[in-house]
């Protein structure tokens, strides 16, 4: 992290800012928010094309590759673009190092956690091991 | 980084005329924070209901259409699509396009008004055309 004299413009700002760091994490966000325009709008209109939504249509339909693949492509990025969002809002108002540190660790393991049992469920329904 | 105490403070929320392109930017991070932690939740929830049942499923539909569970997806559908058009304009924006005072202030206030279109829009075929 370099502070103060730097040969470069780059030096000077590297490690500056409310999250140390801040590029690669922002391309990343814009990144799954392009992906979530997609498929968030796969979701929805497969939601309103669905004969009905009761359980036996939901499970056919994720069943299916067509279904089950953008869904677990949508829970990836809705959990990855989810968790990068509110990082930043807790980068901008919990400002003590080690608080700040702490609420990233609890908020990636909830999102960890709910992606993974997300995944699960879908997994579980998509290659049959749920009654129809 | 501790917290800078001999930096200058931006001048707050208080002390601005409140416009269009002002809400909609707090809308952006409350709408998003409110999917991330609602809507995500209702998504784990309902994928594990499907997975778990027909009695897990049907005490979700029990939960989900009760008039307060009506209150949160629309009001989630909302987030949603507040989220959305407002992202598609900070995506505009990224590109360095969209800063004149009109135009920035236009698209805010279209953000508004597309997002209250695409729920009821979303709930008139949802509610209206399939069942």
């Amino acid at each position: 992290m370099s502070m103060g004299k730097s040969a470069t413009p780059l030096g000077k700002v590297r490690g500056l800012g409310p999250a140390g760091h801040g590029g690669g994490h922002w391309i990343e966000e814009r990144f799954t928010s392009v992906v979530l325009v997609l498929l968030s709008l796969w979701l929805l209109f497969s939601l309103m094309m669905l004969p009905a939504l009761d359980r036996a249509t939901l499970v056919e339909w994720l069943r299916a590759p067509a279904g089950a693949v953008p869904m677990a492509l949508f829970v990836i990025a809705a959990f990855k673009h989810g968790l990068d969002g509110v990082k930043v809002v807790v980068d901008d108002y919990v400002h003590a190092e080690g608080n700040r540190i702490a609420t990233h660790f609890v908020l990636s393991m909830a999102a960890i956690g709910g992606a993974a049992l997300s995944l699960f469920a879908l997994a579980k329904i998509a290659f049959g091991a749920v009654a129809q | 980084m501790t917290a800078p105490t001999s930096r200058p403070l931006s001048p707050h929320l208080t002390i601005w005329k409140w416009g269009p392109h002002m809400l909609v930017s707090i809308l952006h991070r409350t709408t998003g924070s409110a999917l991330t932690f609602a809507g995500l939740a209702l998504l784990t929830w309902w994928l594990l209901a499907i997975a778990s049942g027909a009695p897990a499923y049907e005490q979700f539909v029990a939960i989900a259409t009760h008039p307060l569970g009506f209150v949160v997806m629309i009001g989630l559908t909302w987030a949603f699509w507040q989220h959305f058009f407002s992202g598609l304009r900070h995506l505009f924006m990224d590109m360095g396009a969209g800063y004149e005072l009109k135009t920035n202030k236009l698209f805010a206030v279209l953000t508004i008004a597309a997002s209250l279109f695409a729920t009821a829009a979303t709930w008139f075929i949802l509610v209206g055309v399939n069942r």
